[in-house]
């Protein structure tokens, strides 16, 4: 009897215990992913975060082969991808269309190379659309770490960023430095990349800079209060669609997506009936 | 005191030379406004000088501390951006509440504060970029064609206004114009700037210069003068082939 009441007892904290974690994962990523995406969304990155995160598959190529941690590799890959394309944008291609050769071809050569790794097939699944349910509290650690990184550098610059995002001349005239600010997002950008691939993986992270933050425009007036209530959106999505994933036993990377973009339509609806009135 | 200088500056675009051999200073309190054709390079030397752009050839000097106020061409705000009137007055920095609010009233624009910058009409929309860059107390207030798309009376008022809060502010003011009549009513110094300078100096002396009428050769006057200006450069040619000849 002693023993059948310690397995009940072990069992129900071991079952909140995952979900726990997957909510810590999640929230650190929302927090960060909210305010960050109002700049993607600004300055018209979308496509320059696609890139970055189908770089993350490369790294997880690089980090597998050199046994380094997932979060080292993938954050160097998605620097490298971003910094050069940065350094070529504009010479001969338009960034449109070096983005498209980057994108794609670090996704391919990423799949290309995760093939060649010894051990057997690497299930690449949990790497394109995240695997939440199985982040560790080293994960967590990491996650938040990134997320705070990313929130301290964004807070740092903010006046600057919003003054280039308006007009790199304005913000020359006042001293700041269009290219500085630029490298600080990509930096930002890259980290985020690192830590959201376990989450949602590389090609859903775009759709949590991207959703929120969309989401968040129609209810906002000024710049702070979009970057809050895509943070508070991005909450919302994850929790909402953890919960939902868990009791329909659907994929919660997708599924958590899927809920931010139920909560866009919403945002939008609810802004055109407003603006009828 | 000069604010800021220029010694022998030139820009290239790849192998296009944009401005070349450009010296001019701008001094407290004066306004310089700078004429010139489409293309002439107005834009890039505005860029040089608020140090957007560095210079291939030459150096620009800006004096310790001198802080400048800049109102763009154009200023394209994304509608994905939501920013209000006010929200876009704190982005000239750390400035207390009730300065915004005299800097609003000063450019009339207070009962527009709670508005967004993107509804705001031309004129409005100018005269929150003009409020934004004074904030700051510059030493030195630079816009580039500032009453582009205004009516002509707004035109009017806006150049009144700038008049006025220099006198008030005691900043120097730079601008490019194509409002020839207000430039030369109401400049200290102009410049006339075709890829180089061609002729400076005040108002009178840059109307009556034959390169400033040969660039923008007005009415009948205008035409006379270029026609003259031409008249005196075969006149000189013809000399020179005598020269030769004898």
């Amino acid at each position: 009897m002693t023993i059948v009441m310690t397995t009940q007892t072990q069992q129900t904290p071991m079952l909140d215990d995952f979900l726990i974690r997957a909510a810590l994962a999640g929230i650190g990523l929302a927090l960060a992913a909210g305010p960050l995406g109002c700049f993607v969304v600004w300055r018209r990155m979308a496509y320059f975060g696609d890139a970055t995160a189908h770089a993350a598959i490369l790294g997880v190529a690089l980090s597998l082969a050199f046994s380094l941690s997932l979060f080292v590799g993938v954050l160097v890959a998605a620097l490298a991808m971003s910094l050069g394309v940065l350094a070529l944008a504009g010479r001969l291609y338009t960034m449109d269309t070096l983005l498209g050769v980057a994108a794609h071809g670090a996704l391919a050569l990423g799949l290309v190379a995760v093939s060649f790794l010894p051990g057997g097939r690497v299930d690449l699944m949990a790497y394109l659309f995240g695997d939440i349910l199985a982040v560790s509290q080293l994960d967590i650690a990491v996650i938040w770490i990134g997320a705070v990184v990313v929130l301290i550098l964004l807070r740092l610059r903010w006046q600057a960023l919003l003054l280039v995002t308006l007009s790199t001349d304005l913000a020359a005239a006042r001293g700041y430095d269009a290219r500085r600010e630029q490298l600080i997002l990509t930096l930002a950008l890259a980290v985020l990349v690192a830590v959201a691939i376990k989450i949602v993986g590389a090609l859903l992270i775009t759709a949590m800079l991207i959703i929120p933050a969309a989401a968040a425009r129609s209810m906002s007036r000024t710049p702070e209060s979009m970057a809050v209530i895509a943070a508070i959106v991005g909450l919302c999505s994850i929790i909402s669609g953890l919960s939902a994933s868990f009791y329909w036993n659907t994929p919660t990377g997708p599924t958590m997506i899927v809920a931010a973009i139920i909560l866009f339509v919403l945002a939008s609806l609810w802004s055109v009936v407003n603006r009828g009135r | 005191m000069n604010l800021i200088s220029t010694c022998g500056v030139g820009i290239r675009f790849g192998g296009r030379r944009i401005l070349r051999d450009i010296n001019l200073s701008i001094r407290e309190r004066e306004i310089v406004t700078i004429v010139g054709p489409n293309g002439s390079g107005k834009t890039t030397l505005l860029r040089v000088l608020i140090g957007a752009q560095s210079p291939t050839e030459g150096v620009v000097t800006r004096g310790a501390g001198v802080s400048i106020g800049y109102v763009p061409q154009r200023l394209a705000i994304d509608r994905s951006m939501p920013l209000t009137v006010s929200r876009w007055l704190r982005l000239a920095g750390a400035h207390q509440a009730s300065d915004r609010q005299r800097m609003a009233e000063r450019v009339d624009i207070v009962g527009l504060l709670g508005e967004q910058m993107t509804s705001l009409s031309g004129g409005e929309f100018q005269r929150a970029l003009l409020a934004q860059a004074l904030l700051a107390r510059p030493a030195l207030l630079v816009l580039d064609e500032p009453t582009q798309g205004l009516d002509q009376l707004a035109v009017a008022s806006f150049y009144r206004l700038i008049e006025a809060v220099r006198g008030e502010i005691g900043c120097a003011v730079l601008m490019v114009s194509h409002d020839l009549h207000v430039v030369m009513r109401s400049s200290d110094h102009v410049i006339c700037l075709n890829g180089h300078v061609c002729c400076e100096g005040t108002p009178t002396v840059v109307s009556a210069a034959p390169e400033y009428q040969a660039l923008f050769g007005f009415g009948a006057e205008g035409a006379l003068a270029l026609y003259r200006h031409e008249h005196d450069h075969r006149h000189d040619h013809a000399d020179t082939t005598d020269t030769h000849a004898g």
